[in-house]
């Protein structure tokens, strides 16, 4: 196994397990690239990489573009905010031009639920899905797994509960994939309103209380509430939400084993994390940051092999 | 395809004391010079080598591995990515004396890729090349090497392997022809 069964990631639902430990095993040769005194690497010279932002975001756009350019790619970015999508322009109008200024490649961030995978059917490029509304965030997924690999030395046979907002997180659907895949079992944790119906069709745990969830995991995955994808109210007040699902230092210490605390980021801090966790040892929160720029590099350097030379 | 052996394990042990040698003729007591092995199979080179001169100089010989995958010229001019191995240098190399070590010397260009690579660690004062094996005239850089063990002349459809005791079970370099038919 030393190719990607895929030729676009838009989601981990299609990658197999082998995919992901190839990811891995590539994005280990770049964690070494990244803390030398030179963090670049010259392969991707005569790639070019569009990052198409159709949604807000800061940490995984500068994490692409730093994995990008740590491999020597040209980068061009693009951002919904400011762009001609707001005079009526349409996805694929708006990503065939971009891509006759000759890029090979597209990371996309959009708000519509598989347009990462509609846009790889239609247009002649590598596509990386950077989230897809409520879909999927599969390098997030990646990077999470990753971590958890690092810090405890497999995931095959750990036990991960995904805390917070399920309903609205594309984060926990491909946390869910990726982390089935390697082996690991999953719960997931919060209020009703917030959990999916039929969620448990996927072969996760369901616990609505915190506190049982944390003394079955090895590793917690705190998710932030998306306030921005909530059309209506799922619960009566963050205040409510923060002391039966917040995770406070309090309830780590309770326990009577050590685990990990992880958060995709942005945290809201003193909502579904307290401050004292988040920056505590057992938190590994800044190494999932720093990770996510060694499994892009990986993701981006693999597709890439496969992008045909002209 | 057909094998022949032009090292046989006696010589072989030979070959890398004479390496020893010369290599201390130039960087006396390695108090500046550090061996790098190129992955995957220079580094069986310099396992060797350090052993030896450890032994002879009575000191340790810091060493390292590089990888080069990354470096490559030929990325996307292959059917399947490679799987890059472990680098490990962590020292500095700034006004060191580099000693690259690899164990075929063929057409040069991993050769390139690890001046490339290496100097992503920092700006060494030397850079020499020591190749267990070099395949002369079939060079497609400008590149040679400052100590050699055995020199061949070959053929591009041949193939030269350097075997290790504790990998293939004996120390020998061996030669691969295709078979000639009829």
């Amino acid at each position: 196994m030393d190719n990607l069964s895929v030729e676009h990631l838009t989601g981990i639902k299609d990658l197999t397990k082998e995919d992901i430990q190839l990811i891995f095993q590539t994005a280990d040769s770049f964690k070494q690239v990244i803390n030398r005194p030179i963090k670049k690497v010259p392969s991707l010279r005569d790639i070019t990489i569009a990052n198409l932002f159709f949604e807000n975001s800061t940490r995984t756009r500068l994490s692409f573009e730093l994995a990008e350019k740590r491999l020597s790619a040209d980068v061009i970015n693009f951002s919904a905010a400011s762009s001609s999508v707001k005079k009526g322009e349409t996805l694929i109008d708006t990503v065939n031009n971009i891509l006759s200024m000759k890029v090979d490649l597209v990371v996309m961030r959009h708000p519509n639920p598989g347009a990462a995978k509609f846009l790889s059917e239609r247009v002649n490029a590598k596509v990386v899905n950077a989230g897809d509304g409520t879909h999927e965030h599969p390098t997030q997924a990646l990077l999470d797994a990753y971590s958890i690999r690092e810090r405890l030395g497999s995931v095959e046979g750990k036990k991960v509960v995904i805390v917070g907002d399920i309903l609205h997180s594309r984060v926990a659907l491909s946390n869910i994939y990726c982390l089935q895949k390697l082996g690991a079992e999953v719960m997931v944790c919060g209020p009703t309103t917030l959990i999916p119906k039929y969620i448990h069709e996927l072969g996760v745990k369901v616990e609505h209380n915190l506190r049982k969830a944390l003394e079955w995991c090895d590793v917690a995955n705190m998710l932030r509430i998306q306030l921005e994808r909530q059309d209506i109210k799922f619960f009566p007040s963050l205040r409510e939400y923060s002391m039966q699902f917040g995770l406070t230092k309090e309830i780590l210490d309770s326990l009577d084993k050590e685990i990990i605390v992880m958060h995709p980021g942005p945290i809201n801090r003193g909502v579904e994390i307290t401050s004292d966790v988040a920056d505590s040892k057992q938190s590994i929160i800044l190494q999932q940051v720093e990770n996510g720029v060694a499994v892009r590099m990986a993701v981006i350097y693999l597709l890439a092999s496969k992008i045909e030379r002209q | 395809m057909e094998k022949q052996v032009i090292l046989n394990s006696r010589h072989f042990e030979l070959t890398l004391n004479r390496l020893c040698y010369q290599l201390i003729e130039t960087h006396n007591d390695f108090s500046d010079s550090i061996l790098i092995g190129l992955q995957p199979r220079g580094i069986h080179v310099v396992t060797r080598l350090k052993e030896q001169l450890e032994r002879i100089l009575e000191k340790e010989i810091v060493c390292g591995n590089l990888d080069i995958t990354f470096y490559r010229d030929d990325f996307r001019r292959r059917e399947r990515p490679i799987i890059p191995s472990v680098t490990n240098i962590d020292f500095s190399i700034e006004n060191k004396n580099i000693i690259l070590v690899d164990d075929v010397l063929y057409t040069g260009r991993t050769i390139r890729s690890g001046l490339d690579a290496l100097m992503a660690f920092g700006r060494p004062a030397k850079v020499e090349l020591l190749t267990f094996v070099d395949r002369r005239f079939k060079r497609d850089l400008p590149i040679q090497a400052d100590y050699v063990g055995k020199t061949v002349d070959t053929l591009r459809s041949e193939r030269v392997s350097v075997e290790w005791e504790e990998i293939e079970g004996e120390d020998k370099i061996v030669l691969y022809s295709p078979e000639i038919n009829g």
